[in-house]
């Protein structure tokens, strides 16, 4: 028995981040539930916004005036982010705690016992795939969503104001979110609770918010992440909240810092 | 080569490796062997950098594991249970693995053929058999062509096609002058396989032996002489040292002198012999007996042996 041939010196290669990532996209594109969930996003995206965009038109003269007046075409055919984020959210996580519950991890940090390469090499694979899908997801759901409201001559296109920064920030939020469940899934190491943490953020806390005096909601409102990070997808800016891009960059800070805690938590505890 | 240096492992109150030293030589295998929970896998993820020892330090291949470049070309390691993603395939998994160190994907179809897994590479790892898997965690292993390879029961799961297999493996990878230590909680496969062993039980080190020895000083010296002149005999070899027991007549199980030397006796007073034979206590035994106190779970009935006494052992 032997080990058959053994590996030249010529091609024994040490560990570099660029080759961390390359085994990151061998990963993420060798699973199919990463598959079924992209999927699964990008169809809430472009099918919501068709619907949203075909009822709105639909019942639109039914619709009170004042609501007429305030009506944001390009937010209409996007709303199909809400149900998005959550397949994008759940995909964050998954890549990290997949590894945890299976095992998986183990192999991973053995080969690359320096750790944060791996939690990096994640963040930016995922990031970029979530980022690419979500964006070309947001133009078709918009492009979809106009062919809708054209009919009653309710539909914008990318050219008017604000319209290219909403249908870009769809897919940006989009990807914020991932990471967001990339950072959670690190520091959580567990499926189920990583997803809780990501939406609890999300989604609960501004519900939370609501039960607060109107005043003070006013004011803690603006600065929740999922409130700031989606400024960017409306056209009209709401009232007490960020301006978009100032809202968008709080977003980012705040992926940022769980990302770091997600690299410290790494980079202590035991595998 | 494998260096332990005063591994200490604290899980709050609980020790589960307390000052464990030892050194793992190439060019043998050396068998890890401890009962279940003694702390093999605790040890052994101290090893690989998984694991952060609350003291004491381990060394591979001259450095701490995290501090190579290039470790899937140090040490090859394949931990307890399957630290595989049951949703991918074998194939993506080695070739994730390899992409870490740039290693080729001919070499992951190398080590895919080493362990016979052709015709399932393709397949999800979710439907592996235990014995698949086993054999996925060795190719994984083997991927980096290292120098130290660290199996935590390789056997476990494997038919006996399967066993006599990696036996061969790791003898040979051995024969190539590689590190070899391989887990195990069965002494008898052990046996068959290791040159040497290190025998540990409840985080501490119980023994660090050749299997020679260890199986020499498990025989404890016990000789079964079968003869018509039991009484003749018992009384020439009767002697200070020597404890001669009898549980059938004309059978004696004599302690403290040898084969050899009781033939001598024997002959040279005349008693025919009809059997002489040194007899080993199972390995299985001995091993038992060494780590008796070291045993961290007891089915209930052997508490109930031990009631009046100590209880529980752990």
């Amino acid at each position: 028995m032997t080990t058959a041939t053994v590996i030249p010196e010529a091609e024994r290669g040490q560990v570099t981040q660029l080759r961390v990532i390359h085994s990151e996209w061998i990963k993420l594109r060798s699973l199919r539930s990463t598959l079924f969930t992209l999927l699964a996003a990008v169809v809430a995206m472009v099918g919501l916004g068709f619907l949203f965009s075909y009822f709105t038109a639909d019942r639109w003269s039914h619709l009170p005036p004042e609501e007429r007046l305030n009506f944001d075409p390009t937010l209409v055919s996007l709303r199909g982010f809400y149900l998005a984020q959550l397949a994008v959210g759940v995909l964050g996580v998954l890549v990290i705690t997949g590894e945890y519950a299976t095992g998986m991890i183990r192999a991973s940090l053995s080969a690359v016992p320096r750790r944060l390469p791996v939690l990096w090499a994640k963040a930016l694979v995922f990031g970029a795939v979530a980022w690419a899908l979500m964006t070309l997801a947001s133009l078709t759901a918009f492009l979809v969503g106009q062919a809708a409201l054209s009919g009653h001559h309710l539909g914008t296109s990318l050219s008017a104001p604000g319209v290219l920064r909403a249908v870009l920030g769809a897919g940006l939020y989009l990807t914020v979110v991932g990471l967001l469940g990339v950072a959670f899934g690190a520091l959580i190491r567990n499926t189920a609770g990583g997803i809780a943490t990501v939406f609890g953020v999300l989604l609960v806390l501004p519900v939370l918010a609501e039960a607060l005096p109107s005043s003070w909601f006013d004011a803690i409102d603006k600065y929740l992440p999922s409130t700031a990070g989606q400024g960017l997808i409306h056209i009209h800016q709401q009232p007490h909240t960020l301006a978009p891009w100032t809202g968008f960059t709080m977003f980012c800070l705040y992926a940022l810092v769980a990302l770091a805690g997600a690299a410290v938590a790494l980079k202590r505890r035991d595998a | 080569m494998i260096e332990a240096h005063s591994l200490t492992k604290r899980y709050g109150e609980r020790t589960a490796v307390e000052d464990l030293s030892f050194t793992v030589r190439p060019g043998s295998v050396t068998g890890f062997l401890g009962p279940n929970g003694a702390g093999k896998s605790t040890t052994m993820r101290m090893l690989l950098g998984l694991d952060a020892p609350t003291s004491g330090r381990a060394v591979v291949n001259g450095k701490s594991y995290a501090e190579h470049r290039a470790p899937l070309h140090e040490v090859g390691a394949m931990l307890e249970a399957r630290s595989i993603h049951t949703g991918r395939s074998a194939h993506n998994h080695l070739l994730a693995l390899a992409a870490t160190h740039g290693i080729s994907a001919r070499r992951v179809n190398e080590v895919i053929d080493l362990v016979g897994l052709r015709a399932v590479a393709k397949k999800r790892v979710g439907g592996f058999s235990l014995g698949m898997g086993q054999r996925l965690g060795i190719a994984s292993a083997l991927l980096g062509d290292p120098a130290t390879v660290i199996l935590d029961e390789p056997v476990n799961g494997l038919d006996p096609e399967g066993i006599l297999w990696i036996r061969n493996l790791l003898k040979g990878l051995a024969s190539e002058g590689r590190t070899v230590l391989v887990s195990s909680h069965l002494m008898s496969e052990m046996a068959l396989t290791a040159e040497h062993l290190i025998v540990i039980g409840r985080g501490r080190l119980i023994a660090d032996t050749s299997v020679t020895e260890f199986i020499a000083q498990a025989a404890g010296d016990v000789v079964r002489v079968r003869t018509d002149e039991a009484e003749k005999l018992r009384g020439l070899l009767a002697g200070p040292d020597v404890s001669i027991a009898s549980q059938e007549p004309g059978v004696l199980s004599v302690t403290g002198l040898t084969s050899d030397r009781i033939g001598r006796i024997a002959a040279d007073h005349g008693v025919a012999l009809a059997e002489l034979t040194p007899q080993q206590a199972s390995l299985e035994e001995a091993f038992m007996e060494l780590t008796r106190d070291a045993v961290e779970y007891q089915a209930p009935a052997a508490q109930l042996v031990t009631a009046g006494g100590e209880g529980r052992a752990a």
